[in-house]
């Protein structure tokens, strides 16, 4: 217990910058995951390509590779510079972007057939059908899956501890610069991911309830 | 292709799909071109940057990080599926004495981040007296401990997807709870779940890469050491390529057997059919 009430700067700075890793790199990957899936089911077979290219290449990378070239390889391109914070936020949304695009792309294939054949029926387009008839319930069934690519996400934030992100993994090494024990922080680092996962649990629980299909 | 999204194109639409095609492909070759320009502009594939790994000794060390990163793969597969499998049978167990300590188990380890799961391996326990503990045993445990979780809600979901008719047939010639399990139930729900098991092997595989941060001598971390060579010119981008090859070639072999088994197992009549609903979401 001391070890957090001593060194509670520590704890709270670190998991607020893993939330904000967490909460902006969520609502990314939520965009462009569906705009990739979205790219997936269409007409045009370049687009299918691309992002079915896009998909496999970066779910094939390990998380901890995209922040390696994003964080340390990045910077030698003499482009915009950018801190590691925003690095690990562009190599955790791309990187969560391809998990959330198969998710949604199976939610997509959960909605009747009958659903898009009435919508084309009444004569909508691709991109129609798809926004206000598919996606809409797609997303309804996809929330379980939905939420545990959210909560992997949130763990995975602790990745970008390896590349000089001050957040819940670097908790760790700033204790042991101030003497404490180790074991007895990384284990309260722990603690606080199994309550915030069960938060998340709770809320997919809730979400689940409230926008069931009926059918 | 037909898809139910979308009507067969008329001659009209097949205009504006050619033309919004050749805009696609225009825009990711521009995308592609200007990453390629930018690399080649602050000299990524000058051959000074390249120098490094056509050195025989580079090009051994770089085949001896691929065997480290394979052998914790190997190893750490082995014994959570081994560990998967018990956990199943536990959760599974009338008595809720086993049930409930390995429910609770299952959940607590996979609400808990790899890294940190690594971290307290190989920082935590040497301090408190634990020998013996290297980067290897770290990563190996906590990856064993992660996925054999993982894996133990896979196997529950495939033993209880199976017909029920398959357990009562068994007990009704006689075996026992643990003969069903072991011997009607198990491999029936490995064989319909294989697909979902070798894909937690390809999450297993990209995992070893965060050994990288707790010291282990893997592929990443060898990349590390010569991309931060100064006399060759720092070539941290092509040996962040190199290794981007070796992951996506090695994780493509695994998910291409995961691709011929499921396409095997599709044209066998023996594998029950299991609701894709079921089927847990796995995620890295």
């Amino acid at each position: 217990m001391n070890t957090l009430l001593n060194n509670l700067d520590l704890f709270t700075t670190g998991f607020r910058n893993t939330l904000i890793l967490f909460v902006v790199s969520g609502i990314f990957a939520l965009i462009l995951g569906t705009i990739v899936a979205t790219l997936r089911v269409s007409p045009i077979p370049a687009m299918r390509g691309a992002a079915t290219l896009y998909i496999n290449v970066v779910r094939n990378t390990p998380l901890t590779l995209v922040l390696f070239f994003f964080a340390l390889g990045y910077p030698k391109l003499g482009l915009v510079e950018i801190d590691f914070m925003t690095a690990a936020i562009i190599g955790l949304s791309l990187y969560t972007a391809t998990y959330v695009a198969e998710a949604v792309r199976s939610g997509i294939n959960t909605v009747p057939v009958g659903q898009a054949e009435a919508a084309r029926a009444i004569g909508l387009p691709f991109t129609q059908t798809l926004t206000l008839v598919v996606l809409p319930q797609a997303f309804r069934a996809v929330i379980p899956p939905m939420f545990s690519v959210f909560i992997a996400l949130l763990k995975n934030t602790t990745v970008a501890a390896g590349f000089s992100v001050l957040e819940a993994g670097a908790i760790r090494s700033n204790l042991s610069e101030r003497g404490e024990p180790a074991m007895a922080g990384l284990l309260w680092v722990a603690l606080v991911f199994v309550l915030l996962v069960f938060i998340l649990s709770f809320v997919q629980r809730k979400l689940e309830k409230k926008w069931k299909v009926a059918r | 292709m037909t898809s139910v999204l979308f009507d067969s194109p008329g001659p009209k639409a097949r205009t504006r799909y050619r033309i919004l095609g050749v805009v696609t492909a225009l825009v990711i070759i521009a995308i592609v071109g200007f990453i390629v320009l930018r690399f080649a502009e602050s000299g990524q594939f000058d051959a000074k940057k390249w120098r490094l790994f056509t050195f025989p000794l580079v090009q051994q060390t770089i085949v001896q990080s691929v065997g480290a990163t394979l052998s914790a793969f190997a190893t750490a597969a082995i014994l959570s599926l081994a560990l998967g499998i018990l956990l199943a049978f536990g959760r599974l167990s009338d008595r809720r004495w086993i049930s409930l300590p390995c429910y609770g188990f299952t959940e607590f380890f996979r609400a808990i981040p790899l890294l940190i799961l690594m971290m307290i391996f190989y920082y935590g326990l040497p301090p408190l007296g634990v020998q013996g503990i290297t980067p290897f045993t770290a990563v190996v445990a906590g990856l064993v401990l992660y996925n054999g979780s993982v894996l133990a809600e896979v196997f529950r979901a495939g033993i209880e997807s199976l017909p029920r008719g398959q357990s009562e047939a068994g007990y009704a010639i006689g075996l026992r709870k643990s003969a069903v399990m072991t011997n009607i139930l198990l491999p029936q729900a490995i064989r319909s779940m294989l697909p979902v098991i070798i894909s937690q092997l390809v999450v297993i595989l990209k995992d070893t890469a965060l050994g990288f941060i707790v010291t282990y001598n893997e592929i990443l971390f060898q990349a590390k050491y010569f991309g931060s060579q100064a006399q060759y010119g720092s070539p941290i981008i092509p040996s962040a390529i190199i290794a981007g090859v070796l992951y996506v070639g090695m994780c493509l072999i695994l998910a291409g057997i995961a691709k011929w088994l499921e396409s095997r197992m599709r044209r066998s009549p023996k594998v029950a059919k299991v609701a894709k609903s079921d089927i847990v979401a796995v995620e890295g």
